[in-house]
């Protein structure tokens, strides 16, 4: 029989269970690693090398080193674990969040102090709010908009 | 006998303890939050406790993905500001209630509710953020803390049925410790917000402020609502959410007794990503 999953059908959400726990492990605890100062200067220096050293998926690797956190979200990664990347470049939550909906951070932060993203539309896929898929990414192309900072700071 | 004197509920928001350790709080984008802390610090100076259960998340800083606790109490004499990646928050230890926490996990593992102990752990903003919202900056926090931990971030999480009843079940162990102590219980995250993916930045005032109405007039009901429910309405964070009823379920009405005060009640959007919501319910002593 299989599992109770009813928040398959959210748009723009994933929901980090026990099936994505399993899949994002070496992800998450290669993020947990960056909790010590010496990890971080480490992956500073060579990102490839130090993540070489995890059993993680070329897939997986590929997404940090893009800083594509949608990418590493959909292969097992959690936004708590993912945001120790975002510390190690001294990133606020709020600008991880902005990179992950093709907003700039300015574009993110005018939603947030106008209320935030409306739910209307939002709930079921499907459905025509801002957060679905075919209105994404959803910035006039700030940093981000390709995915992760990284890829557009370059 | 010690007793329960009130439930205290608020966001923990990590941008939040940025804003005061930094001294940011009368600028503009934090002044209208601030201001609604201010009865907050006034009512806990007047009402201090003896001890404060302190119900949080830890956020991947304590607890990695090798042991995932469900429901866990830190029973240590101390615990420290943990770093998360930034640096250590500058705000005093912890100083844990060994004996008390002992006896709740006592009780409440009698009572069904499978805890895991924790002697050594770091405590981060789930549980610093709170204390410097109802306490400001002291040099020492003005009473012991227990920190009570909840997994919100591995799926499935416990539901708000269970969180409920587990308040009852804390209600009932504290009320058979001998010390007269004078105990709160907090229960913190939330409100609406959402961290991740293309739905970020989601917030919904209406069904916050909905789930104020429903924790302060029908708890037992409202902890029937689904995970589903607070996933969809509230944003994949607004999970957290599930914790506000422990603290409610530790309230006189959930053991037929007679229904709290509201001394106060408060909703800002937005700090960081996040919406922020905040009650104090206090015991009727008659």
């Amino acid at each position: 029989m299989a599992l109770d999953k009813p928040y398959l059908d959210i748009p723009g959400t994933t929901v980090f269970d026990a099936e994505q726990a399993r899949k994002g492990y070496a992800l998450n605890q290669f993020c947990m690693s960056l909790m010590k100062a010496g990890n971080r200067a480490r992956f500073k220096a060579d990102e490839r090398a130090y993540l070489d050293e995890w059993p993680m998926t070329e897939a997986q690797k590929q997404a940090v080193l893009a800083r594509d956190l949608n990418a590493a979200i959909a292969s097992g990664g959690n936004i708590y674990f993912l945001a120790k990347i975002g510390a190690t470049d001294g990133k606020s939550f709020l600008q991880m969040a902005a990179s992950m909906t093709g907003m700039s951070e300015a574009e993110y932060r005018a939603m947030m102090l106008a209320g935030g993203r409306s739910i209307d539309g939002n709930r079921v896929i499907g459905e025509d709010g801002d957060a679905q898929a075919d209105r994404q990414p959803q910035g006039s192309g700030g940093p981000g908009c390709e995915g992760g900072w990284k890829k557009a700071e370059r | 006998m010690a007793r329960i004197t009130a439930s205290v509920y608020t966001s923990h928001v990590p941008l939040i303890g940025v804003a005061i350790d930094t001294g940011k709080t009368r600028e503009p984008y934090w002044q209208p939050l601030f201001a609604g802390y201010e009865p907050s610090r006034r009512w806990f100076s007047a009402h201090k406790p003896d001890v404060v259960l302190l119900v949080y998340n830890d956020h991947a800083t304590a607890f990695s993905l090798d042991v995932i606790p469900t429901f866990a109490i830190g029973a240590a004499a101390e615990f420290l500001p943990a770093d998360e990646g930034w640096g250590a928050r500058p705000v005093p230890k912890l100083v844990g209630h060994p004996a008390l926490a002992a006896h709740v996990a006592h009780s409440v593992i009698q009572d069904d509710f499978d805890l895991t102990i924790v002697n050594k752990m770091d405590v981060d903003h789930g549980l610093t953020v709170p204390l410097s919202l109802m306490c400001g900056q002291p040099q020492a926090w003005p009473c012991p803390v227990i920190p009570f931990l909840v997994n919100v971030l591995h799926y499935p999480v416990p539901s708000g049925r269970r969180c409920f009843q587990l308040g009852q079940a804390i209600r009932r162990a504290i009320e058979r410790y001998d010390e007269p102590l004078n105990v709160h219980v907090w229960g913190t995250g939330g409100m609406s917000h959402q961290l991740q993916g293309p739905r970020a930045g989601l917030i919904n005032k209406a069904w916050d402020n909905r789930f104020l109405d429903r924790l302060i007039d029908e708890p037992a009901a409202l902890a029937q609502v689904p995970h589903v429910d607070y996933v969809r309405e509230a944003g994949s964070e607004g999970i957290e959410l599930v914790m506000w009823l422990i603290a409610r379920g530790a309230m006189a009405d959930a053991a037929g007794g007679p229904k709290p005060h509201v001394a106060h009640r408060f909703y800002h959007v937005p700090a960081s990503n996040t919406a922020v919501g905040h009650l104090i319910l206090e015991e009727q002593t008659s």
